[in-house]
């Protein structure tokens, strides 16, 4: 049936009537402009929504210690759950496989000046891993590094905004700065995306807070990342795991929310993809309304074609034509119709979303693209589409009786 | 050639039913020019559907060169339509987009030819009802007569057994009917088998054979003398 006469048939036919076939195309290019344009924007919003969350490595998991209210094993409420270095160890021997980065932290408030210039900072003593964790992108020099642990070192590693204050125009690195009266040297300056506080912060070996603090092991946080290869169910089973075997650890009831805390960012993770599944879910809906509509126009017009065309049909009929052949010239003019004229409209959209592209930053729409499996898609489901739109009116056209197409009225 | 046998057909309206052919008998021989003649309302254009296949009889016996034409599928409808009938209408119903020989070569499409072959003995059609030299142009180019031509080597093509006319002359002035009847009558004279209504009594005794049609009975079937067109025009 699809021999080269009946391409001629269909083309002539379409050639024929330019302002039909204009107008019909013209219905789909516009709905497949409008879905190309809302997906793309939407994606955009996606990328923007997405960007927002990976301030902090998003497969993190935070364990904050504090009082107990609970009496358990004879110990009274309202003491005080205080982490050591030897906790850190246990967890990371414990679920050693489990566990990506590992950092202790801890907190305090520095006073920090440089000649004249002074200001108050927060301070935070780590492990190495920390800057995996924090994503910390080290600016100039290093990060804090196994030796410094070993020789708690009087180092720090100061942030962008940090040096900024302090020395003012000049370059921080191999300067000592003064933190509560002691020297220390600063060996490297980071920047981090998070924002302006996560920049004005000051990090320093562990081991050297512990010995100038006080000089105990205590630690304040444990940070630390999960195996990426876990999905998120088993991230959560971890880490309600961890939490019983901390709240054994330290004779902890079990129903004590407050002694120790685990954060998990997978939960977070799981609300980022919840919104990504809403908004997925909204740009298909948004896009198959637009699609059907598109359907429905062209689907439409090609009953009016179909219309227009009885008498044509007719005369056909009565040389010979069978059904089959009336349905195909229907058929495949309405793909054919659709499939061109769809892709016009998804080429346009596309270039128009890469057009607008600069502009749509300043309302958070970053890189509204569609990918190449979408339009891909896309043209196959105009393909389909063309078919269904085209399939009644072929229907019904190759219904048609001769003798009443023929009348002369 | 072609033989009826109480021929009964009748349409609904509304709840009612009008009973526009009330048992036909009729039989054509090859070579035979028939004019079917009656009022408006006799029946005379449905029994000219009927005979090409473009409606279907309720009642009744049609046999078309030895084959019984009853219960048809479209697809064979179509078949047996291209194989053996040529249609002649009242208003030409060429395809407007396309022109003198596209047209004529359409029925010939639909018997499968390929191209090449059905432009040639599309050409060859024209050539006979002299409009070689308008092969290239569109209906709306051309005459009325020009285009009755036109369907009439389209009706040719196929070579069908049977020619059926329409009021072929209807909607032509005076001098191109005549015309028109004298390329029929040639066509007749070279033995093809034409049937076709009309309600002009000129165009009808340009006939060899008169089937008077009245509320859907046969009112008078003679033999006539043959006037020959060219003696007119």
């Amino acid at each position: 049936m699809f021999d080269r006469d009946l391409w001629r048939e269909i083309f002539q036919s379409i050639n024929m009537n330019r302002t039909r076939s204009l107008l019909s195309g013209f219905t789909v290019a516009f709905a497949i402009l409008l879905f190309t344009i809302l997906f793309g924007i939407a994606n955009g919003l996606q990328n923007t929504f997405a960007e927002a969350f990976v301030d902090d490595a998003n497969n993190s998991i935070f364990i904050h210690s504090g009082k107990t209210t609970k009496a358990h094993k004879g110990l009274q409420a309202g003491r005080r759950i205080q982490f050591k270095n030897e906790d850190l160890s246990y967890v990371k021997d414990e679920f050693g496989n489990k566990v990506e980065f590992i950092t202790a932290r801890i907190y305090k408030n520095a006073q920090a000046s440089f000649r004249n210039e002074q200001n108050s900072y927060n301070l935070r003593a780590v492990h190495p891993d920390h800057q995996y964790l924090e994503k910390t992108k080290i600016k100039e020099g290093r990060y804090i590094n196994q030796n410094d642990l070993q020789n708690r070192t009087k180092v720090v590693i100061i942030g962008r905004l940090v040096e900024e204050d302090l020395f003012l125009k000049t370059a921080a690195l191999g300067k000592y700065i003064n933190l509560n009266g002691i020297q220390y040297k600063v060996v490297g300056v980071f920047t981090d995306d998070g924002g302006d506080n996560e920049e004005r912060l000051i990090y320093m070996p562990v081991t050297t807070a512990q010995h100038i603090y006080g000089n105990n092991d205590y630690i304040d946080q444990i940070n630390l990342t999960y195996n990426p290869e876990m999905d998120y169910d088993r991230a959560l089973a971890f880490s309600s795991l961890l939490t019983r075997k901390l709240k054994d650890r330290f004779s902890i009831a079990k129903s004590d929310q407050r002694a120790i805390r685990v954060r998990n960012m997978a939960e977070g993770t799981k609300f980022v993809n919840i919104i990504s599944y809403v908004l997925t879910g909204l740009i298909l809906v948004i896009g198959l309304g637009t699609l059907i509509a598109g359907i429905v126009g062209i689907s439409n017009i090609m009953i009016f074609i179909v219309k227009e065309r009885t008498k044509e049909i007719g005369i056909r009929k009565a040389l010979g034509a069978s059904p089959r052949s009336i349905v195909s010239i229907i058929l495949i003019e309405s793909i054919l119709i659709t499939t061109i004229a769809g892709y016009f409209g998804l080429l346009l959209g596309v270039g128009v979303l890469e057009f607008a592209k600069p502009y749509l930053l300043e309302y958070f729409i970053k890189d509204p693209s569609v990918s190449n499996s979408l339009v891909i898609g896309a043209t196959l489901t105009l393909i389909i589409a063309g078919a269904i739109a085209g399939y009644l009116p072929a229907k019904k056209a190759s219904k048609i009786k001769p003798i009443i197409a023929l009348r002369n009225d | 050639m072609l033989k009826i046998n109480q021929l009964h057909k009748s349409y609904p309206i509304g709840d009612s039913s009008l009973h526009v052919l009330k048992g036909i008998d009729l039989s054509v021989e090859e070579g035979e020019m028939v004019a079917i003649m009656g009022s408006s309302g006799s029946g005379k254009s449905t029994l000219l559907n009927i005979i090409g296949m473009l409606d279907e009889a309720d009642e009744g016996d049609y046999i078309l060169d030895g084959l019984p034409i009853k219960d048809l599928t479209e697809k064979k409808a179509a078949v047996y339509r291209n194989k053996f009938l040529g249609f002649i209408f009242q208003s030409f119903n060429l395809i407007n987009y396309k022109n003198a020989l596209e047209n004529v070569a359409l029925p010939l499409y639909y018997q499968g030819m390929k191209r090449k072959e059905r432009q040639e003995l599309a050409m060859f059609h024209l050539e006979k009802v002299g409009l070689a030299d308008w092969a290239k142009h569109l209906p709306k180019e051309l005459s009325g007569g020009q285009n009755q031509r036109v369907a009439i080597a389209r009706a040719l093509a196929a070579n069908p057994k049977l020619l059926l006319a329409d009021e072929p002359t209807g909607a032509l002035d005076t001098k191109t009917s005549y015309d028109i009847m004298a390329f029929i009558q040639q066509l007749n004279d070279e033995g093809k088998t034409i049937l076709m209504v009309t309600h002009e009594e000129d165009i009808a005794n340009m006939c060899k054979r008169i089937v008077r049609l009245r509320d859907g009975v046969i009112m008078e079937d003679k033999k006539v003398e043959q006037v020959r067109a060219e003696q007119h025009v």
